[in-house]
């Protein structure tokens, strides 16, 4: 599930440049609305959509505070995401959670089937993560998708190619934040209730799950990427189980989380700087050794 | 055919930053025309061209281009028409995506971006084919991120994105200002060529004399937001370098040769 919510980041982050806050809330927007339309009796597939949908219409405002009323990334993502706070307690009929109970889902099928509920989610999460990649990876192919990349890497070059980049950014955002509401559409039916308080650090942990898997995976081709931050999001879960299991307390997990993004955000910054050091230091003995020819 | 007609551009307006970067400028481009623009620094060259573009809406004043006012239209919605080469190299490619993809992208200039493959196997033939002009070998990299290109390949391969699609107008802003003597001149001899062979309505900005002597039907020279001398045709091709220098002098403008 968090897979999915890194490949949202992944769009917003890597392809718009755009560092997006909305996430946190929309995380819980689609969680929210799954949980209210299966208590309602909803099928699960069709929670999914409207988790999805959700989601889009939560990018979507972000993009136009965005692009329409200028107002920068990060501020109109905290915005929308402080609104949706609000939302979201409303979409739970002014609670601040709901617990699914004897609702089907969508792993009811497979667990009925005899599955145990660990495998019956790893099989729903893989098959929604591998969807979502095969998606993901055509849609950055086509001449749209293409569009939404140049816009992020290089906004004056995609204006002067006819590109109307405020389109491509409320389009990316709406696109990476349906992304997340479907992870959390998926979330709700996996764990069971939905929580106004779910999406805390979502976005720290969505970073730390793309960098860790770009550094270990590459980033050579788009598919190679979509992978890499998948898989990304996995060796996160895992180095966390770890650390919880080393005896560190899960309150400081997100203190852990944090420092893990900021050495991560470093490491390109630090390795310049460790080369010029080291530049320096060659550069001095040099000198000194050529001192004591003279 | 390109017109503008007494444009006037200020920045800052009421600031003590207040720059009145065009003044009451016109000027006339009848097609196939090539015409160099000089002038010092901060005389308003860029300020011109990015008007053209679109980039600034002018304060009062008119852009007609092939008989559309354009005036008020978006960068991005006149952008069908114009090609553009700017100064720095980073400007004008995609680093992060391929020189193929870069070129798919400037094939559907002005045009709605669909869901349809966004570089199709068919146009490779073409982009080989346009990329061997360059005689940089860049036809045999289709799939080589932009990024990996040097400085002079990125603004021929601008430059050539400029053009895919017939531009009415090109518009180049010291586009070999930032590369060594050699490359530039590559670069500006392939700028030629292409502007000859396709019969290309151009302004080109630059600040080297004898280019702006040899290259081009038609000189202006521009100082404070305004044209302050022209030249065309025959009295242009007789102007020497000592000449021009003169004449920036005798303008008031600081001598870049
Ligand atoms: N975006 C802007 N905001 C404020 N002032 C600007 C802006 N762009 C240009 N100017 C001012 O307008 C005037 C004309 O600038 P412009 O860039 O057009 O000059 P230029 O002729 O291209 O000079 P150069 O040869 O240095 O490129 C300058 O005084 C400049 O400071
Ligand atoms: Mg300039």
């Amino acid at each position: 599930m968090w897979a999915i919510v890194t490949m949202g980041i992944y769009l917003s982050y890597r392809v718009l440049d755009v560092a997006d806050l909305s996430v946190e809330g929309s995380i819980v927007t689609g969680a929210a609305v799954a949980a209210v339309l299966l208590v309602d009796g909803a099928n699960p597939y069709l929670a999914l959509a409207a988790a999805t949908l959700a989601g889009a219409v939560a990018g979507l405002v972000t993009g136009i505070l965005h692009t329409k009323l200028k107002i920068p990334a990060l501020l109109a993502g905290i915005l929308t995401m402080i609104a949706l706070y609000s939302v979201n307690i409303r979409i739970m009929g002014g609670t601040s959670n709901v617990s699914l109970l004897r609702t089907d889902t969508l792993l009811t099928p497979l667990l009925d089937a005899g599955m145990s509920k660990n495998n019956a989610a790893i099989l729903a999460g893989g098959v929604a993560v591998i969807a979502v990649i095969a998606v993901i990876c055509w849609f950055l192919q086509t001449e749209f998708g293409c569009a939404l990349r140049a816009t992020g890497n290089n906004p004056f070059m995609s204006k002067a190619q006819g590109i109307n980049i405020d389109t491509a950014r409320i389009a990316g955002l709406a696109l990476s934040n349906a992304l997340v509401g479907l992870a959390g559409g998926l979330l709700v039916q996996y764990q069971g209730f939905a929580d106004v308080q779910m999406g805390v650090g979502a976005i720290v942990i969505g970073l730390a799950s793309l960098i860790i898997g770009e550094v270990i995976f590459g980033r050579s081709s788009l598919l190679r990427s979509m992978i890499a931050v998948a898989l990304g999001a996995i060796v996160y879960r895992v180095i966390i189980a770890m650390v919880l299991e080393a005896g560190m307390a899960a309150t400081d997990l997100k203190l852990f989380t944090a420092v893990t993004v900021a050495v991560a955000l470093y490491l390109p910054t630090g390795r310049k700087q460790l080369a010029q050091l080291r530049r320096r230091i060659v550069a001095k003995r040099a000198n000194a050794a050529g001192e004591g020819d003279a | 055919m390109l017109a503008l007609s007494r444009v006037n551009k200020t920045f800052n307006a009421g600031t003590v930053n207040e720059q009145h970067a065009l003044r009451d400028l016109s000027l006339l481009l009848e097609d196939g025309d090539f015409v160099v623009v000089v002038g010092g620094n901060g005389s308003g060259k860029s300020t011109l061209l990015n008007t053209i573009a679109g980039v600034y809406t002018p304060d009062s004043g008119q852009v007609v281009l092939d008989g559309r006012d354009v005036t008020w239209i978006a960068e991005h919605a006149r952008a069908r028409s114009i090609g553009r080469v700017f100064q720095d190299p980073m400007r004008g490619t995609a680093t992060d995506m391929t020189i193929e993809e870069n070129l798919a992208l400037a094939l559907r200039r002005g045009t709605r971006r669909t869901l349809a493959a966004g570089t199709k196997r068919s146009e490779r033939a073409t982009f080989r084919e346009a990329l061997a002009r360059l005689d940089l070998g860049l036809e045999d990299r289709l799939t080589t991120k932009v990024g990996l290109l040097s400085g002079g390949q990125r603004q021929a391969l601008t430059l050539l994105m400029a053009t895919l699609v017939k531009p009415q107008i090109l518009l180049l802003d010291e586009h070999t200002a930032a590369l060594d003597p050699k490359t530039a001149k590559k670069v500006l001899d392939l700028s030629a060529a292409l502007i000859e062979e396709d019969y290309l309505t151009t302004l080109m900005v630059t600040h080297n004399m004898s280019d702006a002597i040899r290259f081009g039907n038609r000189l202006v020279m521009m100082q404070e937001g305004r044209i302050v001398f022209e030249a065309s045709g025959t009295v242009k091709s007789a102007l020497t370098v000592g000449e021009l220098v003169d004449k920036f002098i005798s303008v008031g403008s600081e001598v870049l040769v």
